[in-house]
């Protein structure tokens, strides 16, 4: 079990899966479009707007816009893919995706690209590390954040199929395919990709190799860790939160604020049903100038920081 | 018996002089139904609601083709209420077209109630997209429109912006793309009572030249007196042409129209009527209809 963490595993970026499911979607369903705010280029759009040109709708740089002329391709029948660099399409656009999306009931599909702090040294302005807690905080909205290419594709077909606004955050960070004997994804539901009665790790996105490297170390140690890949932070699987409350302790980790996103849903849940001693991992706030792995290194955001805080919560374990 | 509705609900037919007596009937009766919801919920923005009568019952009564029964007919035409509070004309509209029942409007602003101080579209069918903060509608309908632009289906897309909700920067973002896709089947009205909430537009942050702007984003602009029903219907019929650009009409109008004392009166955008203040204005309305 567990991720090919090899340093020679192959890598991907996420973002290539995304793309070619929205082309395989298009093509047997007109009602697929892309709305990009002059993101052709980073949503890797540009073969979309070759194969379908009538349907990818370029608004310019301009994210209030974009969110609300994809409410008003949903209107019309449309099945939106509104993809933007994560940091703008959700701050900037807050208020439409409140409003237009999620309180109209629009079946629009937000993109966030390049979120958590891919942008790294470009400063707190480009890295979208508030966006899980500001989204998931809105009646209504799924928010799903996959962990590699295999899951990309499964969130944007469960988009796609869904009645309603889903966020989808996505990365351009490489990432390794992780191994699963599942080959089911459904929105609403994690799943456990590395067994363990100790301890839980709940991460999600680019975090679940790490997690699952940190398993891999704790398991070294006799401590067994048990992984799980959260990809919908909102609705959250609460029956999976029930089993890994039952292990004693959980570490949650996310690229992104340690307020208010995967370890916030997953606190609420404990402190109402299952209390049981937690970390969470993530972000402080405003971060300093440094490239992504550095950022996660220099935040305990790799597999040594996540074993780390594995062991801390065990022993305040009962 | 002062508010029942003239009968012959839909769409008017004959010369545009008829046409227009029909939508005026109207909207002397939503003005005088939108008073009575807000004498009895004790709130709303009568200011706005009287400035916008007679566009939404020229659109409503004559211009929009809809299916009542069927309200969510792919090919209807979408009317997008951009300025969302003023809601006490918007209702008396659709339920005078038959959207929803005259009664209902009885519930206006009551708990658990469809009418909803802001229009919802998940709780009443008609409602295109809610709103309420203003900027919000006018980009949904841009994208109703490049949908049918898609598509090449000749349903229309009308917006009713109010002139305060310009100074709203989604506005222009919105206006800019609909000029540069050259949405020949999007109409958009604004309400141009010249007053916002605490002040002129033109004291708040000035508005004009505002033809220009529009022409200078793309825009067809024509301008009418935003209570004469034969302009506005003249108007909206020359929108109907073919035609590679999206077109605006400047509505000329007075907000709290039909009314003497809130005519042209800023304090009359929230506000409610005591009684002889309402018995007042309905005296004044039934007048005009005598």
């Amino acid at each position: 079990m567990g991720a090919d963490t090899k340093s020679d595993a192959a890598l991907f970026d996420c973002r290539d899966a995304y793309v070619r499911t929205v082309e395989e979607l298009a093509v047997t369903d007109d009602r697929i479009v892309a709305v990009v705010n002059d993101s052709v280029g980073s949503s890797k759009l540009g073969k979309f707007r070759e194969r379908f040109p009538n349907r990818l709708i370029n608004v310019g740089i301009a994210e209030q816009n974009m969110v609300g002329v994809g409410a008003g391709l949903a209107n019309g029948g449309k099945i939106p893919f509104v993809s933007g660099a994560s940091c703008f399409l959700t701050a900037r656009a807050m208020e439409q995706i409140k409003a237009d999306c999620a309180y109209s009931h629009a079946n629009v599909k937000l993109c966030g690209i390049s979120s958590g702090v891919a942008y790294g040294e470009l400063g707190a302005t480009h890295h979208s590390i508030e966006d899980i807690a500001w989204l998931r905080a809105i009646d209504g909205m799924t928010v799903l954040v996959p962990s590699d290419p295999w899951e990309t594709e499964q969130a944007i077909r469960a988009a796609a199929s869904h009645d309603g606004p889903v966020y989808i955050r996505l990365s351009r960070m490489p990432v390794p395919a992780l191994e699963r004997t599942s080959t089911r994804f459904e929105i609403g539901k994690g799943e456990v990709l590395h067994e363990g009665a100790d301890v839980a790790i709940i991460a999600n996105g680019t975090m679940v190799h790490r997690a699952l490297k940190a398993a891999a170390a704790l398991k070294d140690e006799g401590v067994g860790a048990r992984v799980i890949n959260m990809a919908t932070v909102s609705p959250i699987d609460k029956d999976l939160l029930a089993d890994a409350a039952a292990t004693g302790a959980i570490v949650t980790v996310e690229e992104g604020l340690k307020q208010g996103g995967l370890g916030g849903a997953v606190a609420e849940f404990c402190a109402e049903s299952a209390p049981v001693p937690m970390r969470i991992l993530g972000f402080p706030g405003f971060l300093p100038t440094g490239s992504a792995s550095w950022l996660l290194d220099e935040f305990g955001l790799n597999a040594a920081g996540i074993a780390s805080a594995a062991r801390e919560v065990l022993d305040k374990r009962a | 018996m002062i508010c029942i509705m003239p009968d012959s609900n839909g769409t008017s037919t004959g010369t545009i002089e008829d046409r227009a007596k029909h939508v005026r009937e109207r909207a002397n009766w939503m003005r005088r139904r939108l008073l009575k919801m807000i004498v009895d919920a004790g709130q709303g923005h009568p200011g706005g609601d009287l400035s916008a009568t007679d566009i939404l019952a020229t659109l409503y009564f004559d211009v929009l083709r809809l299916d009542p029964a069927n309200p969510l007919a792919p090919d209807r035409d979408r009317f997008v209420m951009s300025k969302g509070h003023c809601t006490g004309a918007l209702y008396t509209a659709m339920a005078g077209r038959g959207l929803f029942p005259e009664a209902e409007l009885a519930s206006y602003l009551k708990p658990k109630s469809r009418l909803n101080g802001h229009p919802n579209r998940t709780y009443l069918p008609g409602v295109e997209t809610n709103t309420g903060p203003l900027g919000h509608g006018f980009p949904v309908g841009v994208g109703i429109a490049v949908s049918g632009q898609i598509d090449d289906a000749d349903f229309r897309t009308f917006v009713l912006t109010g002139d305060g909700e310009l100074q709203e920067g989604s506005m222009w973002e919105a206006a800019m793309f609909a000029g540069h896709r050259g949405l020949g089947k999007l109409t958009v009205i604004v309400d141009r009572n010249r007053l916002q909430q605490g002040a002129n537009t033109e004291d708040t942050n000035g508005l004009e030249p505002l033809g220009d702007k529009w022409r200078a984003f793309g825009w067809e602009v024509v301008g009418v007196n935003g209570h004469d029903h034969a302009e506005l219907l003249s108007a909206f019929d020359a929108a109907a042409q073919p035609r590679d650009k999206p077109r605006v009409i400047i509505a000329d109008t007075c907000k709290g129209k039909g009314v003497s004392f809130m005519e042209n009166q800023a304090g009359w955008h929230h506000g409610v009527p005591n009684p002889e203040q309402y018995a007042q204005a309905l005296a004044e309305l039934e007048a005009e209809i005598a």
